[in-house]
């Protein structure tokens, strides 16, 4: 297939996810205002007093609530969609495990938040972070763009027969959330037949019967059982064997989207730049990848080889194309933009230093976590963590495995 | 408003039971019989939600399950959100001709805690927004499912696990919350009271709330031998005795206006029929405590409270 036909629209980040949802053919939108999400929620009220799209909106009275109307309106067969941030994540926490042990596809954008107390509406990762056992796929974009792609991705991810698990798509605060860009998007046609329309797989009932696995008066099933030690465990592995074929559903799903779209963000799981030759290597999510780019060329520059690994799917991890992607880089630097208090370094740095254990090379891992509460990620403190990488592989010694950096002492 | 629905004792015996026998409810279950009678007032296809609660327990541990009608639980404090959701779904599928069916009735069934505490933030919000549904509060005046704890239903000196009628505190100090007067104020079509002791009168009741268009709420005292502590035969007796000595008094409210339903109505029009609130305590272990020469003066107290509810309710109904 060949690239289609396309519109450049100037859009901020949550502008772009609103207008993928409006083209994205969605049943019922529920949810609750909460900065720095609001613009998408604003934007989607438009469109529907407006008449632009054929969905119903609730105006739920908390994000609780927004999740739980969401997971009921799918389990009744239905396309759904929510989006939050920081504390209506939080408050969603029980109904998130609720939705994917119910295989509720629900799509919800994350506009990622930090976390009270102290209050504070600016970005980083600590929200979603802590989401991370709760059975939802994450994506993480780098910028508006990828917002607009991936949101459409997640819909098509998430119905997937094989699949049938929530996903999320997570954007960073402000710097994309507010931020206007240049977005290509797709005509409203190329969108809807990208998506399909939402098939409902067969369940062996109760009765033995095979049926659409939905609450419908004629085929009755009963969903969000009680379920003890002689079952619960085995539906716990359904849950896991569905995540790890998600990994390979993210990549067709991305594929399928490249073919049409013309746009690619590495495989779908991660998205290396300029990693093939590299000694010294980065590895974040989110925006701050735009930002190491740069500083990856200024290197490159001068002749030091140095990459970045961009994670964009966190859920499920990629363990094996993040080894193979890495086997030669003697060198790493993970950043997180949140922090486990009390743990060894941050959540994406456990992942990736356990990861690479098993690598044959085993390079070094570092960690620094930066940018919490929306602290400024400038190019000169990335260039100082290549350095300290240069230093590691000069020295072949590691100083300091985890720190904070751009922070007061 | 007024259904235009009739039916005899047969029609009842020959439809078929939707919550099946066979499900694990204690002997004696209020809950159990209140459900039985609300599925014989449905008038086509429904889809049903519960809150966390004994009725979804008992009804459900997998891989059985008691339900012939699609029902899905998610949580303790949200089923209103998901009638909110099913209902809004059906109504877009409709609309996009996804749906086979011409109408779906959406029926939330909730508990005292799932309704007087910990839901009541999901229930304001979706009767608000008046999505067009049904909520049954089963009210057994406690958290059953838990081991008897009090909620905000529990009535006042009742004994519970953690309101226990101790040497100085004699049960819960606190009175019941008027959930179903929150409800009326909330400006809804459809609010009534019923005991399953005057099924007639609670299946009416059933069936007018899913005829009515927006929400409806059914506040159904479900007695509780276990957290109650009486006989298990005793069940549809005490729930009888609840409305006979205007404790817990039948009535309904049709866009706000009230009226007395038939057993309360006679209670009304003739006074000296209303039964001393003694009646109703004395066979409930819940209550015991009072009869004990330290504590009696508290019965007086409750009969004082049950009059002065009643006098309002009186008033409401245009009786006074």
């Amino acid at each position: 297939m060949t690239v289609v036909k396309q519109k450049l629209l100037a859009l901020s980040g949550d502008e772009a996810v609103a207008y993928a949802v409006k083209q994205s053919d969605v049943d019922v939108v529920a949810a609750y205002p909460i900065t720095p999400q609001t613009i998408i929620v604003e934007k989607f009220s438009e469109y529907v007093h407006n008449g632009e799209v054929d969905t119903e909106f609730i105006c739920v009275e908390s994000e609780h609530s927004a999740l739980t109307a969401c997971l009921a309106a799918a389990a009744t067969g239905a396309r759904t969609f929510t989006a939050s941030a920081s504390a209506g994540l939080a408050l969603m926490h029980e109904i998130l495990y609720v939705t994917s042990g119910c295989r509720a596809p629900v799509v919800m954008t994350i506009v990622n938040r930090a976390l009270s107390a102290p209050i504070n509406i600016h970005c980083d990762h600590a929200d979603s972070m802590v989401e991370r056992d709760a059975s939802w796929i994450q994506i993480y974009v780098e910028n508006s763009q990828e917002a607009y792609d991936s949101t459409i991705q997640a819909f098509k991810i998430a119905e997937h027969p094989d699949i049938l698990l929530p996903a999320m798509v997570m954007l960073d605060a402000f710097f994309l959330s507010h931020t206007l860009e240049s977005v290509n998007v797709l005509l409203d046609a190329t969108v809807r037949e990208f998506v399909g329309t939402r098939k409902i797989p067969l369940v062996r009932s109760h009765e033995g019967k095979l049926v659409p696995f939905k609450l419908d008066p004629k085929n009755p099933v009963t969903m969000g059982p009680l379920d003890l030690y002689d079952y619960y465990f085995e539906h716990k592995k359904q849950q896991e064997e569905a995540m790890q074929r998600a990994l390979q559903t993210i990549k067709q799903v991305h594929d399928e989207y490249g073919e049409i779209s013309g746009r690619r963000y590495g495989n779908g799981l991660i998205d290396p730049y300029r990693l093939e030759d590299a000694d010294i290597a980065a590895i974040c999510v989110g925006s701050t990848a735009g930002t190491t780019k740069v500083v990856v060329d200024q290197l490159r520059a001068k002749g030091v080889k140095a990459g970045l690994l961009r994670l964009r799917t966190y859920r499920p991890f990629p363990s094996q194309d993040l080894r193979e992607a890495l086997e030669n880089v003697k060198a790493i630097a993970v950043m997180d933009r949140s922090n486990s208090f009390g743990a060894y370094g941050g959540p994406i740095f456990h992942e990736v230093r356990h990861v690479l254990y098993d690598a044959p090379t085993r390079p070094q891992v570092v960690n620094y976590i930066y940018g919490l509460g929306g602290r400024d990620m400038p190019q000169t403190l990335i260039h100082e963590i290549y350095k300290d990488l240069q230093k590691i592989v000069k020295t072949k010694r590691v100083e300091k495995p985890v720190q904070f950096i751009g922070v007061r002492e | 408003m007024s259904s235009e629905w009739k039916f005899t004792t047969k029609d009842l015996a020959e439809k078929p039971e939707l919550l099946m026998p066979g499900h694990r409810a204690c002997a004696g279950c209020g809950p159990a019989v209140v459900y039985r009678q609300i599925l014989k007032a449905t008038r086509g296809p429904i889809i049903a939600t519960n809150a966390t609660g004994c009725m979804e327990v008992v009804t459900t541990i997998y891989p059985y399950t008691a339900w012939r009608i699609p029902w899905i639980h998610t949580a303790f404090e949200n089923v209103a959100a998901n009638a909110a959701g099913i209902e809004t779904a059906l109504k877009v599928m409709k609309r996009k001709g996804h749906l086979k069916h011409d109408h779906i009735d959406v029926i939330a069934f909730a508990g005292d805690g799932g309704t007087y505490d910990i839901g009541l933030q999901a229930l304001s919000g979706a009767v608000e927004r008046g999505h067009d549904f049904l909520y049954v509060l089963y009210d057994n005046e406690a958290y059953m499912n838990t081991g008897i704890q009090r909620s905000g239903g529990t009535p006042h000196c009742a004994s519970t696990t953690t309101s226990p009628a101790g040497r100085v505190i004699p049960g819960k100090p606190e009175y019941k919350k008027p959930i179903a007067d929150i409800m009326v104020a909330h400006g809804i079509p459809y609010v009534a009271a019923a005991s399953p002791a005057y099924w007639r009168d609670l299946i009416t009741k059933a069936r007018k709330g899913l005829e009515v268009k927006g929400p409806a709420f059914l506040h159904a005292l479900a007695p509780c031998p276990r957290g109650w502590r009486y006989d298990t035969s005793k069940t549809i007796e005490i729930a009888r005795l609840a409305v006979e000595t205007c404790v817990f008094p039948l009535w309904e409210a049709v866009d706000g206006e009230h009226s007395l339903s038939a057993p309360s109505k006679v209670i009304a029009l003739k006074p000296e029929r209303k039964k001393p609130v003694r009646e109703y305590l004395k066979n409930q272990g819940r209550f015991r405590h009072l009869f004990t020469p330290e504590f009696e003066h508290i019965i007086d107290e409750i009969e004082h409270i049950v009059d002065r509810r009643w006098k309002l309710l009186l008033k409401k109904c245009g009786m006074a």
